[in-house]
This record gives C-alpha cells, structure tokens and sequence, in this order.
C-alpha cells in the first residue's frame, strides 16, 4: 500500500483532546470516510456525531459537526473554505496546502473560529489575510514545481462543534 | 544569518518539506525527521543567540513534522519567544504553534497569557485578532480565568473595530463552553444582544453564536433577542439576492447567518407577541414559498444553500409544534425531497421526518409517505440512508400500520446489513410489543425474529417475549404450540431454544393433549437440542425438566434417567452438575404436593417499563444480565421511587427489602417486607429509622428472629412536620451464621409522597401561576432526556409524582401542566408545574412555582431526575 494514502493535511480541532485520542479518532475517521463509495451521501453517524465530507481531487474535507448541527451549511463551509484556499493561492493545488500549511491554518482562523463561522464573506476574510500578508516581509513561497501528481491523499480538518 | 530576500520564503522550510515528500519509504522519512530534529536542538540550544527568522523558520519546521504524526516535546520556548516579537509573521506563527500544540505547563501559560495581554492591549487590530484567535483555539482554563472577563469588554467597546468584535464574540463563546463558570453575565449581556443590530453582517454572524450559546444556558437573560432575530431573518429574506453583496452566497442571501438565526429562535418557544409570532410565521412562510420556485442557479452550491435554510426552519417549525399548517406544508416538502435525486436530500428528508411524526399535527401527513419511505428501504444503495428509512418507519408507526412497517421491518432484516441488524431487531421487539392488538401476532413476529436474526437478538428481547408471556394468560396455549412447532426445525437458534424451554416447561400442559405434543414427545424435542447448546442453555433446560416432572408425572421416569446420567451428575461445570443433583434429588424425595409448591407456575411479573426500550437507547456496553431466574431481581435506586410507592428497594446475597406505601396529606404508613433469602435463621434482627427533624417516623417492633426463607412485615408511621429534602435513612441490624450484618437503606420518603392532586381549570391557574411570580417562588431546569421521551410515560410519571394533570391549560399540547398541594403538620403548600418537552433537542425544561423557596427546589430536583 502506498504509504502516503490517507494521509492528514490539516486538522483543527475545537474540543480539548489528548493527542493519543486525536490520533485514535482521526485513524478511525481517515478509514470510514476512505471506504465511502462516491454517490453516497455525505453525512454518516459516527459516535454521537454528524461527520460531513466532500471529496476535492484528492482531497477529502471532513467535519464532524454536533446531532442538531446543519448538514447543508456545513458542507457549504467546506465549499466557502475551498474558495478561500482557491482565490488565495490561485487555483489550489494540495501542494499549495502542504508547502504554505500555515497559510492554509491562518484563512481557516479568519473563516472560521471556535467552531463557527466568524467572517462568511470571501471578500473580507481575504482583506483580512491580504492585510497580514502586507505586514510580511515577503509574500508566502509558492512552489512553481508542481510536478509530482499525488492521488488518494487526505486533508482533513476536524471542526468538531461540541463541548465535552 | 543574511536578512531574507524577497520571494524567498522560508526557504530552508521549503527545502525540508521536500526531501520530507521525496522520500521513497517510512524509514527513510523518520530518518530525515530525526536528522531535522537534532540539528534544530542543536541550534536551539547553542550559544549563539538566534534571530527571530531563524527562529520562526525553526518552530515551523517543528509544526510541520508534527503535523506528520511524530511527538514534539520541546521549542515551546522558542514558540513563545516569538509571540513577543514585532515582526508580524514571527508573532503569527508563534501563535500556530501554541494554537497547535497547546501544552499546560503552567511556567509557559504564565509567558503565553502575558504576550496575549499585552497584544489585547496593543490597539493594533491585527496583533489583537491574533491574541483573540489564540484565546479561541486553546480555549483553556487558564487563559479563561485570565481574560474572561476583558474580553466582553472588548466585545462591547465602541470603538472596537469590526473584524475584532467578531473574533472577540467567538472567543467569549469558546470559553463559555470550556468554563462557563468562568464567563461572568453582567451589564454586557444586554448590549451583546444589542450587536444583532449591528450593520456589519459579519459581526451579526458571529454575534447570532455566540448568544445562541448564552441563550440555552439562561434564556431568560437573553428573551430580548427573538424579536431582533425575527426582524433580522425577516429583513434577509425578503431582500433580493444582491442587496446583501458579499454575504449573498450562490444567490441566497446570507445562508450562514439566517441557520443561525433559526438555531438562535429554537432557544425559545413561539413568540407571545402576536405581531412579532405573524412576522415569524411570514418569514418562515416565505422560506417554504422559495423551496417551490425555480433554482436561480444549476449549481449545487445554490441548492445546498437555499436548502440549509430550509431545513433550519423547519426544524424551528417542529421546534415550535404549534402551526398546523406550516408543520403539513414542511412535511409535504420533505415528502418531495424524499424522492429527489440528491442523495444527501433524501437522507436528510427522512431525518427531519422522524421528528416531524411526532408532533400529532403533522403524523398523519408523515404517513401518507409510508410507501416512499419501505421503497428506500429497499431500493437505497447507501447504507446510511437506508438506516434513516429505518428510524422514520420506526417514528411513523402507530396501530394503523404496524403490521405492514413491523413486515417490511422483518423481511428487510434478512438482507439487511450486519451492523444495523441489532438495532433493527429491537425496534421490531418494540413495535410489536407496543401495538399488539392480538398477543399472537407478537409471539409470532418475536419467533420470527429469532428465527431470521438469531444472533442479533438480545437477551433483553427473549427475556421480554417470556415476561409478556406469563403476564398474559390468554396467549400462553398459542405460545407454547408455537414454540412447539418452531423448535421442530432441524436447525433452530439457541435462542429459540431458550424460549421454548421456558415456555413449555412453564406451559407444556396446555398442549400436552394433543398427542402430537404430548409430554414425552415434548421433552424429546427439547432434549434433541441439549448437545447443541452452551452452558447457560443447558442450565435453563434443565430446569424446563424438572418443572416438566411436575406437569406431567408420566415423564418422571425418563427424565430422572437423564438427570441420572454421568453426562449430567458428573459434569465438569458446575451449575449443570449443581442443578442435575439437586433436581434428581427433589424428583426422588419430595411428595407430589411439595413438588407442585416448589415447581409452582411463575407469578405475573410486575409491569415495568420495558427493558427493550432502554437497549435500543444505549445499544452500546450492554452489561451482563441476570440469569433468567433471578431476572426479577430489582435492586433500585431510590430516584425510582419518586413516582411510585411499591417495589423493591434492597437486595443483595442475604436479604430482599419490600416496600408498599400509602399516604393521606401529612401522613403516611409504609409496609417494609423483610425477605431472609438464605437457608439459615437470621438472629437478633432490629431496625431503627434516621431522620431529619422535619419528619416524625414511628416504627412498630419486628421479629427479632427471621426463619430461613421467610418473609417478616414491619410497618412505619410516617409524619411530614414541615417540607425536608434528606430523605431518611432504614438501618438493619442482624446476625447471620454468627456475624453481624450492617446495612443502611434511604427509604423512599420524598417531599412529594405529601402531595394531593388539585384539578383546575385553565383561568384559575394562570392567575395562580402569576401570584407565584416572585422569582424566588420560581424554579426552573433545563435539562437532557434520560429516557424515550413518550407521552403517555410522562403522563403516568406526572401522575405517580403527585399533581393532577390539568388538559387545556397550556397552548401547546405538547406541554404538560399540573397542580397539586404539599400537606406538612405546619402549612399547605400550593404547587404549580409546568414540563415543556422538545423532543427534537431531546431536551425537557421543567418549571415549578410554590409558595415556598425551598419546596419549589426540592420539587424541581425530584421530578428532573426522572425524565
């Protein structure tokens, strides 16, 4: 097996857990949301949770999201999120995630914060991250050798909405 | 190390993430990571001072390689060092990191809580978003007791600027979820609501959370907020798509905000105000209007959107359940959508369904949908959306269609995918149970269970067939022809056999006339089975036998033969080995008369709420259940007891404690039935109550000797002087076997037990109800579900406490409102209560006013505890 597949880009977590959970429950997750077959619907039960996934090239974005919590505006997050990622970096590619991963955490924080949607204008979220950027002394390396095709990975960030 | 170049980056991070991907193996990834990691401590600890880029380009190269799954245990210093730098980048990812890899050592919270004061206090808008996002993402104790209370201040400021009252909003909701103990309510509460005004629609957003948040914690603090957030949701939608410019997503106006305004208004019931409650229902009128209109866009991004919402309001009208014709026309709604092409509609269709069959207004429409629903069911290719058919069938049924769904139930189950097949079992054991009309068409339908699905079903649900078939007479002759003819498969489940054993051993004689099953042919097929089966099984059919050698004396000879068998009185467990010695003994001594007491049929078993029920609740971590003939065995908790007077409250290896009581007003006496359980005479046996002062209890004297197996009666007198909320304490003292034997047991004496049900009509009580309004006299809890939330449970429970249940009183029906008078020597004291159950948070808010503080407290307490 390839020892890349199913591997995490990008968590956030928004409940207190140890790492050795984190690790557990992502393992757990990465493999359910793995087995889905595409034209499934994108909401299954997990513990006592909602997980809500889109697939994106070879990016899987998952939320787990609480019992009375929105599927729909849930899945639009993700879709906002994307955008975001997009119109920042110019046409996303994984790679832009993996090399400028602070990047990708820094719009995610704009977006969204304690596991709400703080800012849902694309407009102003990108002010606010184009601002930082000009307190930079330089603008964020992107890779121009995007070459390397890499399928079957996983990104995963983990907006978790409950309070334990 | 050279100033940075333009474009440069990080470029020792990019040239680490690389090598990092081109590496061919794990081996080789590990080490390259191990290689990184010393040369970063070596930096880090060399005598050298490191600038603040290097420093940043390090820490994030320890972000990366944790991201990675490897354990990180030190630059934490360095992490922090960095959050007090100027440079905006290097403060920026001094925050990632401890965003990231939060670490509770105190010395460092102490140095990270400092640099986020002093960005808090720094007035530069972008250094205080950092600190606040900070805040947000640890969302620790400590950094709660260090800012919860500047942060509302920042909220609230002025001359905050926009982007910082939104971080700052859902950074004070954080905390108020992590320690909301810590999250003082004051004057700002008022003005926070205030910010659902607010022209920004971002600071709306962020606001409409963090009050929903505040508002399910103390919702009367926050009332004022359901008519802001109707006129905002009214203000959204009836705006055209692009008057909210950057908020309008994929042609709908600002979908986030308007779910979180529904979410918001699912705080609180429908709005008194009539005009406020027209311009809600118009609003959520216009939203059902706008799901029938053409989509302004093909993409799915439109309809996801437009579809949010949608389904926010409904879930408010179902939250309301006061609308007859708006809870039809969501239901019609989703009655499309169940059978629209998108999946992820038809799953959520059939969810928001479930609830809606529970609101009496709009069942009957949900069952129009009965044949949609058995063909996703059938036809679904994902298994997630064929469990929700299966949950709204569940919800839909009622006596008119429980055949069919109970059918459709059972011959999906033979297809059905193994990890729902339990939970399908039990809601077939369930429906059947709860609409048998005839008790015949329950046993077969349990039988067919097993027989499809023998290794899902519980011991819960054969336990439960047995229990309703000794309770009923009228079914016990077809129960055990039944299970007669079922047992004659040449394969049949354990479970079967269990069942069958119980039954013909308690109810063989019923059809033993038949020659076809008489007793010898009985006993042949059950024995047929005995090879085959474990342990436990084996145990139980053996007793079947020797109840079998009461029934039917002609059988005595075979069956002491079997028992006489090496197989059996030498057999290496020792229960069967046990049960064969004993039984062979008592075939041998006992006369016909001493047999048939011992063998006697089982007594009805008492009516209690079914334990199949509480399976499917927590399908997980199903304990290990008493064998069968101890299943009786009831070993309460003393909240049991709040609503009923009967049962029993103690038992353990020696004893069995019995209670029946009666109460008039003030008074009240008690039966305490003592059970000696063992085969030896308990000695020098005494009792003495404690109690507080403000009860009298007078016990009359016991036995002091309890023959072995007997049963002694002591009786309490019991006075309530003035309302209490300890309960009293039952002390038992005796000798068994020449050691003394301590036990204490609270006996069931609750404020409660002194009520007298008061009947009212609806105007008496509401001016009741407002002569109580001191808020002292007040008291009030929301809590979550325990239970089924079942309406007629609820009722009985209501009753069992002690009011009367006044119909008509409140405006929604759901709603249940009681009266009752708490008698003491000293005062009477009236008692009204109000229990608003929402079924589809799962959540009940009980309210209780008394003339009395400390009643109104202890009511609420007790009656809480039992929903």
């Amino acid at each position: 097996m390839d020892c890349r597949q199913g591997k995490l880009r990008l968590q956030k977590w928004y409940v207190p857990l140890s790492d050795k959970e984190k690790k557990k429950i992502t393992r757990e997750l990465v493999q359910t949301v793995l087995a889905r077959k595409p034209k499934m619907c994108s909401f299954l039960e997990w513990r006592d949770l909602k997980i809500v996934y889109k697939r994106y090239a070879s990016l899987y974005f998952c939320c787990a999201i609480e019992d009375q919590d929105n599927e729909l505006i849930t899945l639009e997050i993700i879709h906002r999120y994307v955008e975001l990622l997009d119109k920042y970096f110019g046409s996303v590619c994984e790679l832009d995630i993996i090399f400028n991963f602070e990047k990708a955490y820094f719009i995610l924080d704009e977006f969204l914060l304690g596991g709400e949607a703080q800012e849902t204008s694309k407009k102003n979220v990108l002010k606010a991250i184009e601002q930082a950027d000009l307190l930079q002394e330089v603008r964020p390396a992107l890779t121009g050798k995007a070459v390397i095709i890499i399928i079957n990975i996983l990104a995963y960030f983990h907006f978790i909405f409950l309070h334990k | 190390m050279p100033a940075v170049s333009k474009g440069d980056g990080m470029r020792g991070l990019a040239v680490f993430i690389s090598d990092i991907r081109n590496c061919k193996s794990k081996e080789a990834e590990v080490k390259r990571i191990n290689k990184e990691l010393a040369n970063i401590r070596s930096k880090f600890k060399g005598d050298k001072a490191l600038d603040g880029y290097s420093k940043k380009k390090y820490v994030c190269k320890l972000l990366f390689i944790f991201l990675l799954g490897h354990d990180i245990d030190f630059g934490h210093m360095e992490a922090v060092n960095l959050l007090s730098s100027n440079k905006y980048t290097e403060k920026q990812i001094g925050y990632l990191f401890i965003s990231v890899l939060v670490n509770s050592n105190s010395e460092l919270i102490r140095l990270i809580n400092n640099a986020i004061k002093n960005d808090l206090a720094s007035r530069n808008p972008t250094f205080m978003n950092l600190a606040l996002h900070c805040i947000a993402n640890v969302g620790s104790r400590e950094m709660a007791e260090a800012f919860a209370s500047d942060i509302p201040r920042i909220l609230v400021a002025g001359d905050t600027m926009d982007s910082v009252k939104q971080s700052a909003a859902l950074c004070l909701l954080r905390l108020n979820r992590t320690s909301p103990d810590l999250v003082p309510m004051g004057e700002w509460t008022a003005r926070v609501v205030h910010l659902l005004n607010d022209q920004h629609l971002g600071v709306v957003t962020a606001a409409t959370s963090l009050i929903t948040t505040l508002a399910q914690k103390s919702p009367d603090d926050f009332k004022t907020s359901v008519s802001l957030a109707v006129a905002r949701l009214s203000r959204i939608v009836t705006s055209a798509s692009i008057d909210l410019q950057d908020y309008t997503y994929y042609f709908v106006a600002a979908p986030w905000l308007s779910v979180k305004l529904l979410r918001l208004l699912q705080c609180y019931p429908p709005p008194e105000d009539a005009s406020l409650r027209s311009r809600l229902t118009e609003c959520l009128e216009t939203i059902l209007n706008k799901a029938q209109e053409p989509p302004k866009s093909k993409k799915v991004q439109h309809s996801n959107a437009k579809n949010a919402v949608l389904f926010e309001a409904i879930a408010l009208i179902i939250h309301h359940d006061s609308e007859p014709n708006l809870l039809v026309r969501a239901c019609n709604q989703l009655g499309q959508f169940l059978q629209h092409r998108e999946t992820n509609l038809r799953y959520l269709a059939l969810e928001s369904m479930c609830t809606l069959a529970s609101s009496e207004f709009s069942h009957e429409a949900v069952k129009t949908h009965i044949e949609t629903v058995i063909s996703a069911l059938k036809t679904e290719r994902d298994v997630s959306v064929r469990q929700r058919a299966v949950d709204l069938l569940y919800a839909m049924c009622d006596r008119s269609n429980s055949k069919q769904i109970v059918a459709e139930m059972l011959s999906y189950l033979e297809t059905a995918d193994y990890s729902i097949r339990e939970e399908i079992v039990l809601k077939v054991a369930i429906l059947a149970e709860k609409y048998a009309v005839d008790y015949t068409w329950y046993v077969d339908t349990i039988l067919n269970l097993i027989r499809i699905a023998g290794d899902y079903v519980s011991e819960e649900v054969w336990y439960r067939v047995i229990q309703i078939v000794i309770n009923r007479d009228d079914v016990q002759g077809y129960a055990a022809k039944t299970v007669f003819e079922a047992l004659q498969a040449p394969a049949c489940h354990e479970n079967l056999v269990k069942v069958g054993g119980y039954i013909l051993g308690e109810f063989g004689n019923l059809i033993a006339g038949d020659p076809r099953s008489s007793p010898l042919v009985q006993f042949n097929l059950l024995h047929s089975k005995f090879h085959l089966c474990s342990v436990p099984t084996r145990a139980l059919l053996l007793s079947a036998y020797i109840k079998f050698i009461n029934l039917f004396p002609e059988v005595k000879g075979t069956i002491q033969d079997v028992l006489r068998s090496d197989s059996q009185l030498r057999n290496a467990d020792v229960e069967l080995q046990q049960r064969a010695v004993e039984y062979l003994r008592l075939s041998c001594i006992a006369s016909t008369d001493i047999l048939a007491t011992v063998l006697e049929e089982m007594p009805p078993f008492p009516e209690r709420e079914s334990s199949i029920l509480a399976k499917l609740k927590k399908k997980k971590g199903s304990s290990k259940l008493p064998d069968m003939d101890d299943s009786r065995k009831n070993v309460n908790g003393n909240t049991e007891f709040v609503c009923k007077n009967n049962g029993v409250i103690y038992e353990n290896q020696l004893l069995q404690i019995g209670l029946k009581s009666e109460y008039r007003q003030n008074l009240g006496r008690m039966y305490v039935f003592y059970g000696n359980k063992t085969s030896t005479q308990f000695q020098s046996f005494s009792t003495s109550v404690s109690t507080a002062l403000q009860l009298n209890v007078q016990e009359k004297p016991v036995d002091p000797l309890i023959e072995a197996g007997a049963q002694v009666q002591q009786i309490l007198n019991i006075e309530c002087v003035s309302d209490f909320s300890d309960t009293p304490v039952l002390n038992i003292q005796f000798r068994y076997g020449g050691t003394l034997q301590n036990i204490a047991v609270k006996l069931p004496v609750m404020l409660n037990k002194f009520f007298q049900p008061t009947e009212m009509m609806s105007q008496d009580f509401f001016q009741r109800w407002k002569q109580l309004g001191a808020p002292q006299q007040e008291v009030q809890k929301i809590f979550k579900a325990k239970n089924q939330m079942d309406t007629d449970v609820t009722k009985a429970k209501l009753l069992g406490f002690g009011v009367a249940l006044l119909d008509g009183v409140d405006p929604n029906p759901a709603n249940f409102v009681g009266a009752g008078i708490i008698h003491t020597k000293t005062t009477q004291v009236g008692c009204l209560l109000r229990l608003e159950p929402n079924a589809q948070a799962q959540m009940y808010r009980l309210t209780l006013r008394t003339s009395k503080e400390s009643v109104s407290q202890r009511l609420c307490e007790l009656l809480s505890e039992q929903f």
